[in-house]
């Protein structure tokens, strides 16, 4: 819980070896509202590049909490958070992007698909002509290359999601937030998303955080699981998922996946009883 | 509007099982000819097309009262100086288009600027409302203040004041306008949805971007409402300026052939005024309703 087991930030760049860069440390951050209700007790965590790490609970666990403070919308009560060694508002100095995918597309309904993804590269000021190429490029990748004049509203709730991605991806982040972006979807639609999600992860050498509330997705897409815990929200258990990368379907009906899947489930059993001893 | 109609036609479809069929062969028939329907969705007929239904139904109400009126008032032999019937009205509306017509612009001029006036001071003070919360504390209810005195009572002192007739029944009709648009803007201002919200703040946006991207077109559907609603206030504001400023000659609004031919007991023309101020309504609520469905139409669900 001491902050001294991190380097200071001066220091750390030339001594820190390539492969594990710290992207996001999470140093003792805590939430309490102003009611006095904790949402996240002290959190310490430390997210290395090209790490796909999923924060997995029950409902009312902080994750999304958690997400949200790594990503600066919401400052934590007391504690830190360092993206790249700086805190998170410097976010600009370190030259490094940070993409957030909310749980539902957040789209502009009166703007096209192209102009809802090119909205990031609008904000930052790119030129209409270089911001316009990485948008195909940007819908290439998701599949939507065709639909770029359409309106969200004529899309399929996965296909809004897809857009949502790709306006994720056009900016070309280095660290990628998505907050339970596929927990509305139909599984099949969800199983295709997390695939495709995995391939863009591997191909764009990403750093991902991601929430969800589903063992199976988590053990899927996951290197590691941070998980979590209710009342007070709290982080409780790690655990890495050493199967290899890629990972296909096959990899989901596996004997490794279900042992995966069962040592999950029984923590995330222990992580939602604590609720039940409390209010009995 | 783009509803299929196949999908409420199959209906009977579905229940048709369910009842209990004593005689089959219509059951049968039932089932059949919805299906028979089927294969040719898109050519409806005429009469089965909602926009044409939109259009016809209330046409035929119209007409159907239209005759009772007309039927009633020579069936019992009613005096046109207490109703004179529609066709007497429309003979009224021609012989005395000359001063009518006169009247009508003086009134749609007045109901049109008051409507600018309330649309872009409407508009200026939302904008005002919406950069903090602590001006809208503080001036909010000055607003409702506006909205709640009656025009009426305070139509008097504005034509005292303001010399120019016209101005002084522009600012009564436009202060009648004036609070569905300020508060509907301001509520569609501030109705951005949260998560989008977060993701210009994430972004990095500035506040001039934020309102231009993200505010301004989550408040459209909201300010069209408004504008909907005024329009038709414009309107009464301006007919209750001109009974309060009483205005003749060359200025003389509908109103004020209202009020003449209640004193001559001209009552066709009092009907036929009415009218054009009935239809001067009409006109001005359609042409919301056109702008907003341009505006909106492609993507917002109100439209659709």
């Amino acid at each position: 819980m001491n902050t001294a087991v991190f380097p200071p930030p001066a220091a750390a760049p030339a001594s820190t070896p390539a492969a594990s860069t710290p992207v996001v440390q999470v140093l003792s951050a805590e939430k309490t509202y102003p009611n006095g209700t904790q949402a996240l007790l002290p959190v310490d965590l430390c997210i290395e590049e090209g790490e796909f790490v999923t924060l997995l609970g029950p409902s009312g666990c902080g994750k999304s909490t958690l997400l949200k403070m790594v990503a600066g919308l919401l400052a934590p009560t007391d504690g830190r958070l360092h993206l790249w060694r700086k805190p998170v508002a410097q976010l600009g100095e370190s030259g490094k992007k940070m993409a957030f995918v909310f749980q539902s597309p957040t789209l502009m309904p009166w703007a096209s698909v192209q102009t809802n993804v090119r909205l990031p590269l609008d904000l930052a000021g790119v030129s209409r002509a270089q911001a316009d190429a990485r948008v195909s490029e940007a819908l290439a990748l998701v599949g939507l290359a065709k639909f770029a004049s359409a309106l969200p509203r004529a899309l399929s709730g996965g296909m809004q999601m897809r857009v949502s991605i790709a306006r994720g991806l056009v900016t070309q982040p280095d660290l990628l937030l998505m907050d339970e972006p596929f927990g509305a979807l139909d599984e099949i639609t969800r199983h295709k998303l997390d695939a495709d999600l995995l391939d863009l992860w591997r191909k764009k050498k990403l750093t991902v955080i991601f929430v969800t509330h589903s063992i199976h997705e988590a053990v899927f897409l996951s290197s590691r699981v941070v998980m979590m815990a209710v009342r007070p929200g709290r982080v409780v258990e790690e655990f890495r998922i050493e199967a290899p990368y890629p990972r296909s379907a096959d990899f989901m009906v596996s004997p490794e996946f279900s042992r995966y899947a069962k040592l999950l489930q029984d923590s995330l059993l222990r992580a939602s009883a604590d609720t039940t001893e409390i209010h009995a | 509007m783009s509803t299929p109609f196949p999908s409420v036609a199959a209906l009977p479809l579905a229940v048709a099982p369910a009842v209990p069929a004593p005689a089959s062969a219509p059951a049968a028939a039932a089932i059949a000819a919805p299906a028979a329907a089927a294969p040719r969705p898109a050519r409806q007929p005429l009469l089965a097309r909602p926009r044409v239904q939109r259009i016809l139904y209330p046409l035929l109400v119209g007409l159907v009262l239209i005759a009772l009126w007309q039927g009633l008032v020579t069936g019992l032999e009613l005096p046109s100086y207490l109703v004179p019937s529609p066709l007497r009205m429309l003979e009224t509306l021609v012989t005395d288009w000359a001063a009518l017509g006169a009247s009508l612009w003086v009134t749609v001029k007045i109901t049109v600027l008051a409507f600018l006036v309330a649309t872009v001071a409407g508009v200026l003070i939302s904008f005002l409302f919406v950069q903090s919360k602590r001006i809208e504390m503080a001036l909010f209810p000055y607003a409702v203040l506006l909205q709640v005195t009656p025009i009426v009572a305070v139509a008097p002192l504005i034509i005292i004041w303001v010399k120019d007739p016209t101005t002084s029944m522009v600012i009564c009709a436009a202060l009648v306008a004036l609070f569905p648009i300020i508060s509907n803007t301001t509520l569609g201002l501030r109705s951005v949805e949260p998560d989008l919200q977060s993701y210009f703040q994430l972004n990095r946006a500035t506040r001039l971007q934020t309102l231009l991207r993200l505010r301004i077109p989550s408040a459209l559907p909201y300010f069209f409402g408004g504008l909907r609603i005024s329009s038709g206030l414009a309107l009464i504001g301006a007919v209750v300026a001109e009974f309060v400023a009483g205005t003749g000659g060359s200025g003389a609004g509908l109103a004020y052939q209202i009020l003449q031919a209640g004193f001559q007991l001209d009552i066709p023309r009092m009907f036929a005024a009415l009218l054009l101020i009935s239809l001067t309504g009409v006109g001005m609520f359609v042409a919301m309703a056109w702008l907003s469905r341009v505006a909106l139409g492609s993507w917002h669900s109100s439209e659709n």
